[in-house]
């Protein structure tokens, strides 16, 4: 393969739906109209654990504007629905407090709202068990873990490595559930049409999965089902799967015989579209005096719901990154009486990241040995658990790099009431690839189309995969256009494991070269690309292909109270060719300040007496502000991966938020020698120890 | 949210007279409309107090007078606010956001609600909610909560910075009815929780008064975020020191109790001490005696003390 000609892609292009979405005319979900539409509430369990005994139609019906209640008693019957989430009112079972166990339907939202709040249900209320534990008695192994990791692995004999070991560090790490939080809530419109075909707007990160799920659902051809998503206001993993507001819509719509709307409210995204599970994970590193690993284990435990397996892959990042020949590592659920957890941005890697590089870090102080050094001495030749090369792996240029621009390593200081201290972590992410499909054209003015199922939920992809086009064309950009987010267009993969732009654009590539070999021909021509063939020859090829990266971030910790700001960050990628300059720094500044939200403001709280999530509003549930991110500088090694893609780029979605919190917590710990092995870094757990 | 009809008060007078016939006093609404919409109050009527007159006027004693409608922005930016009290502007500007700073009058700055999360969710217990229904947070999700002055009815903390400005610089709140001592507006949670202040049904704030200020006065605002959050705890402080001695001294803690904690204890070991680091620190300790912290939130404890003397020593 060979990389495409460089003029438009590396380039910092403006989003090219800015102007649209600055002046509010970029349409998104819920502001699609519908003639009669009604508009539909989802209506929340309040116990944890139980039956519906009965719902109250008639305390709502009598409402001015109620046009209907849907639950298990009424609702029409789905034919096959795959993931238990989706199957709204099919029994009167209630796995979590806040599943969706009814709906209103409405002439207004503010009918809709109010019929929600009165909505009489009565409930046979079972015991419930909603909180993760350390050594859960229902701890299980899942037969797999997302997407399809083996669950344990072992290589080498670990036991025996690490006992044997000169220096042995054992601990355990804790992450809470958190929750994704894009700005654009969950939304659907649905319209049947006269002939039962189904036209939806939704809010995701892929329509196909949306379309398939309605598809199945409702007993249609999948092309009977168009799923229309031009724009989306994030999702972070959430909208990754089709979500409750879909079915819902297109049942209420079926139900009410009008179109129908759905609005998650903010509160119900606590409940209904995912979070990250919180991890319990012990790390047990085995190492000689000279900082080289000899034995490092990873064992994970985490929750999942009663309503489908979601087993988050924390423990699977530890397979890959560092050199010891001894390792084992494992995964234990537990379902509880909770919502299912999901993709929250780098499920597994993330969560998994903060413990193994906060033990890295820990290793490195015992050993009195410069953090940076210690992952360098660490460097695998070869894929550790694969044994095959890396495509690229620059990780070592990432950390050396970025420790000569962060001015590595100064000293921990004392400024007046304030401790300052700095810390270091790895960054790394799978790249992977889908097979998808493109259809390029060329028209008669002389300009070109290009369309494919691919999103946009606001990282830049309808401008990065404009940029690529142009270039395979041998055109200006201004002479293209890319039309994504709509399920009639050539079949394509979901925004999601960092994966898209690298799927997408390799499908762009082959149809805009295939097209160019027809033009001459007269006009209009076209040229349909599948690059399944492709991707198959790839995933033949014994590599390992991954993104890589360090970060380095300085903390200052207000020894009175414990309040931790963190003045800088800077983080070095080596994430193959950039397609576009702009929107790539937005995607790694995002996850890196996504990161040190993590590590020192998010957590979701549960209450396990009433087993739902306490703080499920944005007033409560803190993410970071503007006034908490000061300063992140981001850059880029000059790196081509001709291994996964045409471009030689792979995705960047994800990798910033990945090592960002143990960057945080090894600053901390260097600016006041307390660890914290609990996310988030409070004031509450350390202002007492400083 | 539950229909309401809505009107709006030109005086004092027909926001009284509303308020008799059973409406809501609304000022901002940038609180009670999310109660409304929460469903954790349902008020059938509202009248609308932010046209009432009211401005922030000089007083002939070199204090001031601020109307109840005054924008929390406004005030906070008032040249005469800015030069006399510090405390105040500072305490106003570490609350909420420019938007909502924007639109929250003072009277109604005092009389939000408690953010507790049992308090928030109408489908939980709450005794202040739901008078006899219990206390979830007791034994629950308390990190943030009272450390001070709660009862076995509530522990929850009232959200104001204003209100905790406003305790340290001894102001005066004018109602339809009387006027009485900021310290005295708000209450502890006791049996009646559901009460959080002395106000009767249907009296209205039209201003405070605030007296002359001698001294260098000063807002602390401790919190996770660093913006947009509110006060794990914060601490309101003005000092007149004289020849090394403590002449005046007057210290209010928010985030801590059911009412901006008037640190009298505090306060009276320091009048006429030695302006030192030292007895400061006593003093917060003689504060702090008091304290009974549950399970989650001794910090605050830790956090007060340190930040009375912090404060303190950066007014010297």
């Amino acid at each position: 393969m060979t990389a495409v000609a460089d003029r438009s892609v590396g380039r910092a292009v403006d989003r090219i739906e800015g102007p649209e979405k600055v002046s509010g005319r970029a349409k998104y979900a819920y502001e699609y109209q519908a003639d009669r539409v009604a508009y539909v509430a989802g209506v929340s369990a309040t116990v944890a654990k139980g039956r519906v005994r009965s719902v109250d139609e008639a305390s709502v019906l009598a409402l001015p504007g109620v046009l209907g209640v849907l639950w298990h008693a009424n609702a029409p019957r789905l034919h096959e629905v795959e993931d238990g989430e989706l199957a709204l009112f099919q029994s009167p079972r209630v796995a979590y407090r806040n599943q969706w166990v009814a709906a209103v339907i409405a002439e207004s939202y503010a009918a809709a709202q109010e019929a929600e709040r009165v909505l009489r249900i009565e409930y046979d209320v079972e015991e419930h068990d909603s909180l993760l534990v350390q050594g859960h008695p229902q701890l299980y192994t899942p037969e797999k873990v997302n997407p399809s990791f083996p669950s344990d692995t072992s290589d080498g004999d670990f036991d025996g490595a690490f006992a044997a070991a000169e220096v042995q560090l054992d601990h355990t790490y804790r992450t809470p559930a958190e929750h994704n939080n894009a700005m654009e809530p969950h939304a659907t419109l649905a319209v049947w049409d006269a002939d039962g075909g189904l036209t939806v707007y939704d809010s995701n990160q892929g329509v196909q999965p949306v379309q398939r799920a309605l598809a199945s659902a409702f007993g249609l051809e999948p092309g009977r089902v168009r799923v229309i998503s031009p724009h989306v206001g994030g999702g972070f993993g959430s909208k990754g799967t089709p979500r409750p507001n879909a079915i819902l819509a297109a049942m209420a719509a079926k139900a009410a015989d009008r179109p129908a709307k759905v609005a998650v409210t903010r509160q119900q995204m606590f409940s209904v579209t995912g979070y990250r599970t919180p991890t319990i994970q012990r790390v047990r590193l085995g190492a000689g005096r000279d900082g080289r690993l000899t034995a490092i284990a990873h064992d994970v435990q985490e929750q999942t719901s009663t309503v489908k397996e979601f087993a988050e892959q924390t423990a699977v990042v530890t397979r890959m990154l560092y050199a010891a020949p001894n390792r084992r590592t494992s995964h234990r659920l537990a379902a509880l009486d909770v919502p299912t957890p999901s993709w929250m941005r780098a499920p597994g890697e993330c969560p998994g990241m903060f413990a193994l590089e906060s033990a890295m870090d820990e290793l490195a102080r015992e050993l009195e040995l410069d953090p940076v050094e210690l992952r360098i001495r660490n460097e695998p030749e070869l894929d550790p658990e694969t044994g095959n090369p890396f495509s690229t792996r620059n990780l070592v240029a990432c950390l050396e790099e970025g420790a000569r621009r962060f001015g590595w390593r100064a000293e921990p200081r004392r400024d007046g009431r304030f401790l300052v201290g700095t810390g270091v972590a790895a960054s790394t992410y799978p790249a992977r690839r889908r097979p998808a499909q493109a259809l390029a054209r060329a028209e008669e003015d002389g300009r070109f189309v290009v369309r494919l199922m691919a999103a946009d939920i606001g990282t830049g992809a309808r401008t990065a995969l404009t940029q690529i086009a142009a270039d395979a064309l041998e055109v200006a950009l201004e002479r293209v256009r890319v039309e994504l987010g709509d399920s009639s267009f050539p079949s394509a993969p979901l925004a999601g494991g960092s994966m898209g732009l690298s799927s997408w654009g390799a499908a762009v590539v082959q149809a805009c070269r295939g097209l160019r070999t027809k033009l001459g021909n007269g006009l209009p021509q076209e040229f349909h690309a599948d690059t399944e063939d492709d991707v198959a020859g790839m995933q033949r090829e014994p590599l390992a292909r991954h993104g890589f990266g360090a970060q380095f971030v300085e903390v200052r910790v207000d020894v009175d109270t414990g309040e931790v700001r963190v003045p800088r960050a800077l983080g070095i990628f080596a994430c193959g060719r950039i397609v576009n300059a702009k929107t790539a720094r937005s995607q790694f500044v995002g996850g890196m300040t996504m990161g040190i939200s993590m590590a020192l403001l998010e957590e979701s709280k549960l209450d396990a007496r009433f087993g739902d999530y306490l703080n499920h509003d944005l007033a409560s549930y803190h993410v970071a502000v503007n006034a908490d991110i000061p300063s992140i500088e981001v850059d880029w090694l000059d790196e081509v991966d001709e291994y996964v893609n045409p471009m030689g780029a792979k995705g960047i979605g994800e990798i910033g938020i990945v090592g960002t919190a143990a960057a945080v917590a090894n600053a901390v710990h260097d600016a006041t020698g307390v660890r914290v092995r609990d996310l988030p870094i409070t004031p509450a757990k350390l202002v007492e120890q400083l | 949210m539950k229909a309401f009809a809505y009107e709006r008060a030109r005086d004092a007078d027909e926001a009284v007279r509303a308020a008799a016939a059973g409406a809501t006093f609304l000022g901002g609404g940038t609180n009670l409309v999310d109660l409304m919409k929460l469903g954790v109050v349902e008020p059938e009527r509202l009248v609308d107090v932010t046209r009432l007159p009211g401005a922030v006027e000089d007083l002939p004693d070199g204090g001031l007078r601020v109307g109840a409608s005054v924008r929390n922005n406004d005030l906070a930016a008032h040249p005469l606010v800015r030069e006399r009290y510090p405390v105040l502007s500072q305490a106003l500007l570490a609350g909420a956001s420019g938007q909502l700073r924007n639109l929250a009058t003072t009277g109604g700055n005092l009389l939000q609600r408690t953010r507790c999360l049992y308090f928030m969710d109408p489908t939980k217990p709450c005794n202040k909610r739901r008078p006899g229904s219990g206390c979830p947070a007791r034994e629950g999700e308390h990190s943030q909560l009272a450390i001070l002055g709660w009862s076995e009815q509530c522990v929850a903390t009232h959200p104001s910075d204003l209100a905790v400005a406003l305790a340290a610089l001894d102001a005066t709140v004018v109602t339809s009815a009387r006027r009485l001592p900021i310290v005295e507006l708000h209450r502890l949670p006791g049996d009646e929780p559901e009460r959080d202040t002395v106000l009767e049904p249907g009296e209205l704030i039209t201003a405070v008064e605030l007296p002359p200020l001698a001294g260098r006065s000063a807002y602390r605002k401790v919190r996770d975020r660093a913006s947009f959050a509110f006060a794990l705890v914060s601490v309101a402080a003005v000092l007149r020191v004289e020849d090394g001695r403590v002449a005046d001294i007057r210290l209010a803690l928010g985030g801590v109790a059911h009412k901006p904690w008037r640190a009298t204890r505090a306060e009276e070991a320091l009048r006429g001490a030695a302006a030192t680091a030292e007895s400061f620190a006593a003093a917060a300790d003689d504060e702090l005696e008091q304290a009974r912290s549950l399970r989650d939130n001794g910090y605050k404890t830790t956090i007060a003390r340190n930040t009375i003397r912090r404060v303190l020593e950066e007014l010297l």
